[in-house]
Parts: structure tokens; C-alpha cells; sequence
């Protein structure tokens, strides 16, 4: 098990989980969203990619209604 | 007599009105609001996804991307760190160069902070962004912004969200007479009316999000600032009549009765 921060909460993941993996755990479609992690913004070339480690800290936003 | 186009960043738009897409009661009113706006640009907050949620809705399978164009916004933002974090992610979500820049420097005012908002318009030009920029009504300033590549100047009518409409015409029609690039009222506009006036006095373009939202009937009130943009553009490009201190008859004297 691997702890990570998601979008301000605590959450546990699998080892090994990639950012693809945890995209589709939580059915997220890859062209509405963008990933950052630990500050940096992840190319959308890099989920599969990349493995998530302890500590890591995610956000993934998408857009909503604003003026 | 010249083709009349409203041009941002090299793309036209046939509309000239952009609507924000906050504060309504439901996604399908918004996107039927926006559907009767007539508008071919929408503002969009970029936020953290909601993860305990899965089926919660979301913006883009009501209002298609394809179709409109999203212009990202920085609003929540009160300094050039966040705001330019916040366009881009927007830009990796897919590729939104034309972006919004607000950055606020007060809370109850929402006024917007401009030597925040001058760093961050010169970062996100270098970086390729191309910037409408929300800010004061200081002509000084909005030149200012021109000078560094904003591709349109946004400036004020009164505070975000008052309903207050233009409250300092001179200001602005000072800005639209210098400005080169397009100059679009973005917020404070209350009702269809203000937007003609907008209009009238020379603007490109009008920002609507609350007056339309927060109108008892969002999606007729859309509609009404659509014909109001169009009706303030015409009389623009018609050019009003000159103001009289007196009576003028409409009908001759010659040949009465």
C-alpha cells in the first residue's frame, strides 16, 4: 500500500498504481481533466507512465461553471 | 462599406456577446442560457475534480467544447502564482491558449489587483498564452497592458457580480479610443440595457455572467442581451444623431393646413 494525497484528502492506493490506473479506478475521461503532482503539471503523454509513490501529493482539476 | 468582424487573437466570432457560466441552478440551464445568449465564447473555472462522486455531472457533457469555445478564467485567484498555475493546467486539460486573466485584489470589492495582474500578463505572453485581461478602468493601465501583448482589455463597468452597469463611460471610451486590440466590458453589467449602452459607446464586446444567472428568468434575460449587444453594435456603427438643445419638428411646416 502507498499513501497519497488526492485533491486535498488522504487516500491508499495499490503499489505500482500509474496515474492512468488511478484515473480510470476513479473513472476519470483524460481529455476533460490535468494532473499535477507535488506542483508539477504531468504531460498527458506521462500517466501511464508514471508510477505513484508514498506521499505523493495529486490534483486533478477539470473545468466548471465560471464567470 | 467594411465587413463588420470581431476578431481575438486572430480567431472570428461572429457573436458579440461571451457569457460566464457560474452561479446557475443547474447545468442544463446554464447550457440552455448559453444556447439562447447567441454567445460563441464561455468563461469556465478550473477547480478540483469532486473524487467521492463519480457520477456527479460535469460542465463539458452539457456545453461541448467543440462547439464553444471555453475560455479559461483565473477568478479565485488573488495573485500571479495561482493565476498562472490555474491557466496551465487549463492549457494541459487541451490545449486552451485563449485564456482569461483576473487577478483579484480585494475581497469585498473584487476589484482587480494590477501590478499582479501587469506580471502576470507579461509571463503568460512569453509562454505563448493568449491573455484577455480583466482590470480597472485606468486608461494608463490598459494601455499598459496592450503594450505587453494582452490580446484584448477588460475592463471594469463596476465591481464583479453588483449589477451596478457603467458607472465611468468617460473612462471607458477613453480606453476603446486608444486600444488597438479588443476591448470587452467584463463585469458589473446588471441588465440588457447596460450592455447597449456598452455598446453604443464603442466596446467590442460585453462579459455577461450574473445579470443573465441571477435574472428571475436566466434563459429569457440570455436572450435579451443577445439583442441588446446586436442592437448597441448597430446604432455604434450607425452613428447617432446630434444632441439638440432645442425642438426640431419631424414634419414640415411647408403646406399646412
Amino acid at each position: 500500500m502507498a499513501k497519497i494525497q488526492l485533491n486535498g484528502k488522504k487516500v491508499s492506493i495499490k503499489q505500482k498504481l500509474s496515474i492512468s490506473d488511478l484515473l480510470k479506478k476513479y473513472k476519470l475521461d483524460t481529455s476533460k481533466i490535468a494532473v499535477e503532482i507535488n506542483g508539477i503539471i504531468l504531460n498527458k503523454t506521462k500517466y501511464k507512465k508514471r508510477i505513484l509513490k508514498n506521499n505523493d501529493k495529486i490534483e486533478i482539476v477539470h473545468f466548471i461553471g465560471g464567470g | 462599406m467594411k465587413k463588420d468582424v470581431f476578431k481575438i487573437a486572430n480567431k472570428i466570432f461572429k457573436s458579440r456577446l461571451i457569457v460566464g457560466t457560474g452561479k446557475y441552478k443547474d447545468f442544463k440551464e446554464t447550457a440552455a442560457a448559453v444556447k439562447n445568449s447567441g454567445a460563441e465564447i464561455v468563461t469556465v473555472a478550473v477547480r478540483r475534480v469532486n473524487i467521492l462522486d463519480k457520477k456527479k455531472p460535469i460542465l463539458m457533457d452539457y456545453i461541448n467544447p467543440k462547439k464553444i469555445t471555453y475560455l479559461p478564467n483565473t477568478a479565485g485567484c488573488f495573485n500571479s502564482e495561482d493565476a498562472l498555475r490555474t491557466l496551465r493546467l487549463a492549457r494541459e486539460m487541451g490545449g486552451w491558449k485563449m485564456v482569461k486573466l483576473e487577478v483579484l485584489g480585494d475581497k469585498k470589492t473584487l476589484f482587480p489587483n494590477m501590478i499582479e495582474t501587469i506580471k502576470s500578463t507579461k509571463i503568460l505572453v512569453k509562454e505563448g498564452f493568449k491573455v484577455l485581461v480583466y482590470c480597472s478602468d485606468d486608461p494608463l493601465l490598459a494601455k499598459k497592458l496592450e503594450d505587453i501583448g494582452a490580446s484584448a482589455i477588460m475592463p471594469l463597468a463596476s465591481p464583479i457580480g453588483s449589477g451596478l452597469g457603467i458607472q465611468n463611460k468617460v473612462n471607458l471610451s477613453l480606453i476603446i479610443k486608444q486600444s488597438k486590440v479588443p476591448v470587452i466590458v467584463d463585469a458589473g453589467i446588471g441588465t440588457a440595457s447596460d450592455a447597449t449602452i456598452a455598446m453604443e459607446l464603442g466596446c467590442d464586446g460585453v462579459l455577461i455572467n450574473s445579470a443573465i444567472a441571477k435574472a428571475k428568468n436566466p434563459i429569457l434575460m440570455a436572450n435579451s442581451f443577445k439583442n441588446a449587444v446586436i442592437s448597441g453594435r448597430q446604432s455604434f456603427m450607425a452613428g447617432r444623431m446630434k444632441k439638440e438643445f432645442f425642438g426640431s419638428p419631424s414634419s414640415p411646416f411647408k403646406g399646412l393646413i
